[in-house]
């Protein structure tokens, strides 16, 4: 089934291969240019109506960053993922505010903790969860927590961390037995 | 993936900058007046909290502490997980009530703020306010081990890890999360501390005051209150 809707689509947009997760939910690569149009064929006439969810992903290693727009249809119960991929360097994505109203909402959230841009998007500048945040963006794999942590806020003496596994192999088993 | 990154430096350079709405800037009244406002100065008392003395005579200091002790009246401010625990003890289940420890509303009608697992640094702004409100003598309990080292948020960006860097903490219960029946020790103990006039975090805060405030501001970047909060 979602073949036959890749199938379709794919005379007329851009799309990537198929990369099918279950029976009913699968992901699809697509064109900046094409975004909108797809979202709002996908919502208008296929009857993915819900947008789940509006995430972003920090690929570092290849400069980029992947968003990927969960979109549902819950008649036929399924869900489409769409990837779509924005300059690291410079990455500014396009507002769908006026499609789905949360999305303003997932898109602040990805400008304070990834630093992407969707111009146009109500109150996006303003601060979401964090406060006086003079940092680079808490999300993206460059900022390292452990060390900004360590460089902020003190530690108690003390502190021990035990690995799991070893220590309850060690607890349960002190001759070494298994 | 490396644990640490050891080139990682935070940034210490970039200040935030202050809010619009509490800017020095002058205003031209009805009448042609011009008047300078500084709201950070004309809006609140600056006055930094003194040091309570203590009475003349140990008896009636003792006096004091006897009665301070059966009068907890705690702040209902829930800040991390450990807050789920406080509701199950002001209900029948556990009733605190029983104890003479009952609930308040607001930071003016209580005296023991229990700060009830991890402390984001938004939230240690509201709960700095909080705590300053109260009416003296106060207290401050840390619960679970997030107040104490940081607990399992010991590597996150935005969360504190030792609550007495920032507050003057009384007594601390251990636990992730503590079991109501903990926290019911716990004021047990917090009772025979101040009956033995060892809760003295309020006179504490007071002595330290600077330190206190320079531990806040080095992790509260927009700092938009007076450094006291009557
Ligand atoms: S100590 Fe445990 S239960 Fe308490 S706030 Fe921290 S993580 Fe949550």
């Amino acid at each position: 089934m979602m073949r036959d809707l890749h199938d379709h689509l794919k005379t007329r947009y851009r799309l990537g291969d198929l990369a099918e997760r279950r029976g009913n939910l699968a992901f699809v690569d697509v064109e900046r240019a094409d975004l909108r149009a797809l979202l709002v064929e996908l919502r208008d006439v296929h009857g993915f109506t819900h947008l789940s969810l509006l995430t972003a992903v920090d690929w570092i290693e290849e400069g980029r960053f992947q968003l990927t727009y969960l979109m549902n249809n819950r008649a036929a119960n399924r869900t489409l993922g769409l990837r779509v991929f924005l300059d690291r360097a410079d990455p500014v994505g396009d507002t769908i505010h006026d499609l789905w109203p949360t999305a303003a909402t997932y898109q602040r959230e990805l400008r304070e903790m990834f630093g992407i841009a969707f111009p146009g998007s109500p109150r996006v500048d303003e601060e979401f969860i964090l406060e006086g945040w003079t940092d680079m963006p808490p999300y993206r794999r460059d900022f390292d927590t452990l060390a900004y942590s360590q460089q902020t806020f003190s530690d108690r003496e003390g502190r021990e961390t035990h690995d799991p596994r070893s220590h309850m192999a060690k607890k349960l088993y002190p001759e070494g037995q298994r | 993936m490396k644990d640490i990154d050891k080139s990682f430096r935070k940034d210490t350079e970039t200040e935030f900058p202050l809010r619009e709405e509490l800017r020095p800037r002058s205003v031209t009244a009805p009448d042609g007046q011009v008047i300078e406002i500084d709201p950070l100065q004309d809006y609140f008392c600056q006055e930094p909290p003194k040091v309570h003395k203590q009475s003349y005579f140990k008896i009636v200091e003792d006096f004091y502490n006897w009665a301070r002790a059966h009068s907890l009246w705690i702040l209902g401010f829930g800040t991390g997980c450990g807050a789920i625990e406080m509701r199950p003890l002001m209900t029948p289940r556990f009733d605190a009530y029983r104890y003479g420890i009952q609930w308040r509303p607001t930071p003016r009608q209580a005296n023991l703020l229990v700060i009830s697992g991890y402390l984001s640094v938004k939230t240690l702004k509201r709960a700095i306010r909080a705590y300053e409100q109260m009416p003296s003598p106060k207290y401050v309990v840390g619960l679970g081990s997030c107040t104490i080292n940081g607990g399992m948020y010991w590597d996150s960006y935005n969360t504190i890890k030792r609550l007495d860097d920032y507050l003057p903490v009384d007594l601390y219960i251990a636990g992730c999360m503590p079991r109501p029946e903990a926290l019911l020790a716990g004021f047990m103990d917090l009772k025979k501390l101040i009956r033995k006039g060892k809760a003295e975090g309020a006179n504490k805060y007071a002595e330290n005051f600077d330190w206190y405030k320079a531990n806040q501001k080095s992790v509260i970047k927009d700092w938009d209150m007076p450094d006291y909060n009557w």
